[in-house]
């Protein structure tokens, strides 16, 4: 673990947690939110944890993110709060 | 907007909560916190056992595998059922059984001068196998490197859906359809629990694979707990790659598994 590579990974997941919530856009809040779970893999490849990446990088960025828009363009685009 | 305001102040005081506990924590990697090391003066921990005897026990050198399938063998039989009830409840909750043609069936995919969904749909081609190779690797070589039933299982899921993405559900649920996907789905926690009750007709317990060395003819019980935990890792990635792929073409279509994306 470098520690500024891991503050640099800290910052992005955070940004990318508050964008997902912040966009209106459902369909950008599924992409970020597939980079959100990339970052998080990148954390825990970093600390040694290589197949819990490893299923994060297949579950939480590819798998849920497809689960998300394909749930997204079967309703609204638009998020209304 | 009152809505979000309320809601981020239990996130904001829940995290304040959590990273008040971490601070409790032992540092990250230290061998001499309880969790590594064991209690002073008492038994040795887990970790220490499995660090010292999974190679000797099981001949795998990939410990997450080792106590993921074979000691804490139990617990993962369960999180395969618990994917294969999810599996099932998306099917009760979404699946529109009854016949009813209301929703517009997207008449021939191959659009003539498309050139969009020809250059996607040749790459796709091209890529899908090489993807379902590679998850096949994944599953066979999770003793040895990172990667198992899970993670292999949800990467032959992910091939198929690429596959409905890049042609159209139609096409991709005519190479596994609805009949398929039910019966992997449920064959798969049938060879996990099968694994499980073989060791018990020669007297062993449930999950014992060292039980299993006169059905795989190996020499010892080493290998034999090795195999078994291939062929649970088989099942776990047949229940995951079917409830990945029908929890997509259900979404996707409004349960109807006609039309889609």
């Amino acid at each position: 673990m470098i520690l500024s590579f891991d503050i640099i990974l800290l910052l992005f997941l955070v940004v990318a947690a508050i964008i997902s919530l912040w966009v209106k856009d459902l369909l950008a809040a599924a992409m970020v939110f597939g980079i959100y779970g990339f970052l998080i893999c990148l954390l825990w490849a970093g600390m040694g944890a290589v197949d819990v990446a490893f299923t994060e990088a297949t579950v939480g960025a590819g798998a849920s993110t497809v689960l998300i828009v394909a749930t997204v363009l079967n309703t609204r685009r638009r998020s209304s709060d | 907007m009152n809505a979000k305001l309320y809601a981020s102040i239990a996130v904001v005081i829940t995290g304040t909560i959590l990273l008040y506990a971490v601070s409790d924590f032992p540092a990250f990697g230290d061998p001499r916190s309880p969790a590594n090391a064991g209690v002073a003066g008492g038994a040795p921990s887990a970790s220490q056992y499995y660090i010292k005897n999974t190679y000797l026990d099981t001949k795998v050198p990939n410990l997450v595998t080792a106590v993921l399938a074979d000691y804490r063998s139990y617990d993962t039989l369960f999180e395969t059922v618990v994917i294969f009830t999810a599996g099932m409840a998306i099917f009760a909750i979404i699946r529109v059984v009854r016949r009813d043609d209301s929703v517009e069936v997207p008449a021939d995919p191959k659009i003539d001068g498309d050139h969009h969904r020809i250059v996607v749909g040749i790459t796709c081609r091209l890529v899908v196998p090489l993807v379902q190779i590679f998850a096949l690797y994944v599953i066979a070589h999770g003793h040895y490197s990172p990667g198992g039933g899970f993670q292999g299982g949800v990467m032959l899921g992910a091939s198929f859906i690429l596959l409905a993405l890049s042609t159209s559900l139609p096409e991709a649920l005519s190479r596994f359809g609805e009949d398929h996907f039910m019966k992997l789905a449920c064959l798969g926690v049938f060879v996990y629990a099968g694994f499980g009750f073989l060791p018990m007709i020669f007297g062993r317990n449930f999950l014992d694979y060292g039980a299993l060395q006169g059905v795989f003819m190996t020499k010892g019980e080493e290998m034999a707990r090795s195999h078994g935990i291939f062929g649970v890792e088989i099942g776990v990635a047949l229940t995951v790659m079917s409830v990945m792929f029908a929890m997509f073409a259900n979404l996707s279509s409004r349960g109807r598994l006609r039309g889609g994306l």
